[in-house]
């Protein structure tokens, strides 16, 4: 093989693959069509595993590895889709749904929201857990966008986009635990924030916690889908 | 500064010594000195004047036996006082020379005889301020006869040889995580030590850090020699004034004599040590979020791989060890691997400093061969339980560990044992419950430290510890049902299994333990709304707010 | 074979799911093949029967009236099929739960009222402090999410209820749908 070691063969649910060194679990299961849910993962962004969605099993292994960050080794053997990992998965979006108030048939992203999508796509009827009903605010200070933190599932993506393709780090994390919010500037309005107006975060945003005003329902689907693009032009010139 | 010189310190020391009579070493850690150890020691001074004696009043480290504060140690006998005030202090100066003072000895004989004293060999012995107390007890000949006498490799073969392993929690091998970070390659490496002790209940790096400073300061840089790192940070939580205070003057002094910089004892070596201090965050004492904050990034963790010793500190590879493991490592390199390796159990090697605290009569610091058994430490060393009260349970390991019943008391404390009986060994942290004591209350106080002190980074951990915590809830006021109790179990697994760091990890484990061993109290509550302990009352209202 | 008896009921919900359900049309009389609606706004009954083969249940728990028709529901009916967003996860009724029933009372019956601003305390029953799903309260047996859920749901779900079919409500409908 005149690639010598820069090539691993692995498998993937029973399916032989192959990868590049460094590829990521995530990167080769899509190559192939092999689907791996995600939440704050977006291609073009740098990983966090933080929504632990894309967790999978290794042979041989008993820990769970999140699949956006963790690399591919020479005969690794993944499962996407175990009984262990469907169960974790249902129970992590029940987290999310009882965690803040999603109300899907009110929200602007009703029908086109990666969460709403995920439910139903892991076999979700309903929320065992007890929903928290927290109070929290929204802020529609900006000319052009809102943000309604009931709908945020903290995926971080907002804060990623802004600092590392805008360059502008206007959103952060304030806060700890189950009060983690995502805020402008310094937790200042963020009509008043020193925003550059890009839209980017309300793109990229999974679920309608960043919409665009005046936009509202079925009208509202996001395009992430420039990042890839984006970096590319970028890293050409 | 070379050997000799460090010799001609420890003799100078000798001697002002030798110009006393006697010598009565006061205990001024927090426990002694929030019940009148500065006044005492002054007091002393005075009576010590007063008499003409000459008398040298020493401020010293942790004791160890808290309970009994304020504690000091008087002369060459080693005979220890307890609950001594200011008004005794005459009587005590009267007394040098001749029949020690009946009413304030103490009868501790049991509680010091099981134990082995490594990392606190100076606690009690030496002035915290003063290096030469410290060179004087042997201090930094390990890290000069390292420098002048053993190649990197032979460091990190002796600390393998030793089986040490991290006393921070985790247990990992010392040795081998030495020899990673000397092996990956870099042009810049770094030594971290974790003091962000934050387990409650816990207080055995505060104890080092302010009784014994130099010698994890010693500890840092023979490390630094061993993987070749020039560079050292001591993260400290802000909450230890104290330890923050001794360790600058520790550092300061250490330079000045030359044992930290450039060029040390004449070589090539050159190490330096700053501080960080924490912000408050106990999720910082993991060490991908110790590493952000010490970046001055917020202080979340990150999934691992990479482990920080391939990329850590600004991606260099980076050597993360505890207070406590930096501790042993220079009575380590004295006596030898073998020496060490001749302590403890088959696969925990060596001693471990714990904190007993809770039910029991002896609260303080103790240090114990590991491999000894629980109910030694908590029949013999502790006193047992005060108050006729029983002995219900102990737990090891803080909010990432579990409680071990009394019937399991006979196991041997060591990294597999307690991990086997579904709780770790910690950084130390003993908190002895009795009879009073609900276990379903008590899952839920260390629930809600972790609910508090999650990051939020990831979901299991956010937004599972908080549901956790809502649960136990309903069951300590009666309004749960046997279906929460099947959800809190699913909660436990998934939080277990998918947090993304140690703490959301561990998290579960004083709920999985309680229900494992007093699975009955929590149904007690649950079908007969009735807490056995009669801790938790039944009376509040039956809606429970999220 | 005789009849299967069903009923539907209406909590605290918009009747969107009932207005859904008579938008299978000519199917329903197709259903009342199979089934007496013993029990509905939409029937006259006043109490609810004794024994009910399915409930569907429209609605979320908002006040002590509601938690007190539910478990005896729960109690007389063989089914329980939560009916709706409502019934399913709270909804809309749910909104109110972030700020309280106290600061909602104030709102429609102090600060809008244009005579007689007071509180009712007689008729109107009690509101509960947080409206919960029904689930919260009593075991359901079957979820049917939907705000509304569509009469293709509601005839696809009802025909395999009715005949024990296998039934995959994820495929079909979800919140807010």
């Amino acid at each position: 093989m005149s690639n010598g070691d820069d090539v691993k063969t692995l498998i993937i649910d029973d399916q032989e693959v192959s990868a590049r060194r460094g590829q990521t679990i995530l990167e080769v299961a899509r190559e192939n069509g092999i689907n791996i849910p995600t939440l704050c993962h977006l291609e073009g962004l740098s990983s966090v595993g933080a929504c632990r969605l894309c967790l999978v099993e290794i042979k041989g292994s008993n820990k769970l590895l999140p699949a956006c960050i963790a690399t591919v080794f020479e005969s690794m053997e993944v499962s996407t889709d175990t009984e262990r990992l469907r169960k974790h998965r249902r129970t992590i979006l029940e987290l999310l749904f009882a965690e803040r108030n999603h109300i899907c048939s009110v929200c602007v992203s009703n029908g086109h929201c990666e969460l709403q999508t995920l439910a139903q796509e892991q076999g979700l009827t309903h929320i065992r857990l007890p929903y928290r009903n927290p109070n929290l605010p929204v802020d529609a200070s900006h000319e052009r966008f809102t943000v309604d933190h009931n709908r945020c599932i903290l995926c971080t993506r907002c804060v990623r986009v802004c600092a590392e393709i805008e360059g502008a780090h206007v959103w952060d994390v304030m806060g700890r635990g189950i009060n983690c919010m995502v805020i402008t500037d310094l937790h200042e309005e963020w009509g008043s924030s020193t925003c550059t107006r890009c839209g980017k975060c309300v793109q990229v945003c999974p679920t309608g916690a960043l919409f665009d005003k005046g936009k509202i329902g079925s009208e509202h689907p996001k395009y992430p889908d420039f990042l890839p693009y984006l970096n590319l032009m970028r890293e050409a010139r | 500064m070379n050997i000799e010189e460090l010799e001609q310190i420890a003799e100078g020391v000798r001697q002002e010594n030798a110009q006393y009579d006697y010598e009565v070493n006061v205990c001024m850690d927090l426990a002694c000195a929030s019940q009148g150890a500065d006044k005492l020691r002054e007091a002393l001074v005075q009576a010590a004047e007063a008499s003409g004696k000459k008398v040298l009043i020493r401020r010293t480290g942790c004791m160890g036996p808290c309970s009994h504060g304020p504690l000091i140690r008087v002369d060459h006998a080693d005979t220890l006082y307890r609950k001594v005030n200011a008004g005794h202090a005459e009587s005590i100066v009267n007394s040098l020379g001749g029949e020690p003072v009946p009413e304030l000895q103490c009868d501790l004989n049991e509680h010091f005889g099981s134990q082995v004293r490594v990392v606190l060999e100076n606690a009690g012995y030496i002035d915290p301020e003063k290096i030469e107390d410290y060179i004087a007890r042997d201090g930094y000949k390990a890290l000069l006869t390292v420098l002048t006498e053993m190649t990197p490799a032979g460091v990190v073969h002796r600390i393998t040889e030793s089986k040490l392993r991290g006393r921070g929690g985790a247990g990992y091998p010392t040795g081998l995580k030495w020899g990673t970070v000397a092996k990956a390659s870099g042009d810049m490496k770094y030594v971290v030590c974790n003091g962000d002790e934050g387990d409650p209940g816990a207080f055995m790096d505060r104890s080092v850090m302010e009784g014994d400073p130099h010698r994890v300061i010693e500890g840092m840089a023979i490390a630094g020699y061993a993987v070749g790192a020039k560079k050292g940070f001591i993260y400290v939580r802000a909450e230890y004034p104290v330890a923050v205070s001794r360790l600058t003057t520790a550092l300061r002094e250490a330079r000045r004599r030359g044992l930290l910089g450039n060029d040390i004892c004449g070589t090539p070596f050159s190490f330096d040590i700053e501080i960080r201090l924490g912000a408050g965050a106990f999720v910082c004492g993991e060490e991908t979020a110790l590493i952000a904050s010490i970046e001055g990034k917020r202080g979340t963790p990150k999934p691992r791989p990479p482990y920080p010793a391939v990329s850590g500190l600004w991606s260099k590879p980076t050597l993360i060890n505890n207070v406590e493991t930096f501790a042993n490592i220079a009575p380590i390199i004295r006596n030898g691997g073998k020496w060490f390796a001749n302590m403890g159990s088959e696969r925990s090697k060596g001693t471990k400093v714990f904190a007993l605290t809770g039910r029991i009569s002896n609260t303080g610091l103790i240090e114990v061969p590991l491999g000894i058994k629980l109910r030694k430490i908590i029949e013999v060393i502790g006193g047992g339980v005060p108050g006729g009260h029983t002995f219900k349970a102990v737990q090891t390991g803080g909010p990432s560990g579990g409680c071990i019943p009394a019937e399991m008391l006979d196991i041997g404390v060591s990294y597999d044992a307690l991990m086997a009986a579904g709780s770790i060994m910690g950084s130390g942290g003993m908190i002895v419950m009795d009879d009073t004591s609900c276990m379903v209350n008590v899952a839920r106080f260390f629930i809600e430290f972790c609910m508090t002190e999650s990051c939020g980074k990831c979901i299991p951990c956010r937004a599972g510890t908080a549901q956790m915590y809502t649960l136990l809830t309903r069951i300590c006021n009666g309004t749960a049902t046997m279906d929460d109790l099947e959800l809190l179990e699913n909660l436990c697994s998934t939080v277990k299994e998918a947090s993304l760091c140690g703490l959301g990890q561990t998290a579960p484990n004083p709920v999985l333990s309680t229900l494992k061993y007093f699975r009955n109290e929590y149904i007690e509550h649950i079908v007969n709304k009735r807490c056995p302990a009669g801790v938790c009352s039944m009376e509040t209202p039956v809606e429970v707010l999220a | 074979m005789s009849k299967l008896k069903l009923a539907t009921v209406w909590l605290d919900g918009c009747s969107g799911c009932h207005m859904s359900f008579l938008d299978m049309d000519e199917r329903l009389i197709e259903l009342a093949e199979f089934v007496d609606v013993v029990y509905s706004p939409l029937v006259d009954t006043k109490e609810f029967p004794d024994e009910v083969d399915i409930a569907l249940v429209e609605g979320a728990v908002a006040s002590v009236d509601d938690e007190k028709k539910i478990r005896k529901i729960r109690a007389h009916s063989k089914m329980l099929v939560a009916m709706g967003d409502c019934a399913v996860t709270g909804n809309v009724p749910s909104m109110r739960n972030p700020i309280g029933p106290e600061a909602i009372l104030d709102r429609a019956f102090i600060e809008n009222a244009t005579a007689q601003p007071q509180i009712p305390c007689v008729v109107v029953p009690k509101l509960l402090n947080v409206v919960r799903p029904i689930h919260e309260f009593v075991k359901v047996d079957v979820f049917l999410p939907g705000c509304p859920p569509s009469a293709e749901t509601f005839h696809t779900a009802l025909t395999a209820l009715v005949n024990g079919g296998p039934l995959d409500i994820a495929a079909l409908t979800r919140f807010g749908a």
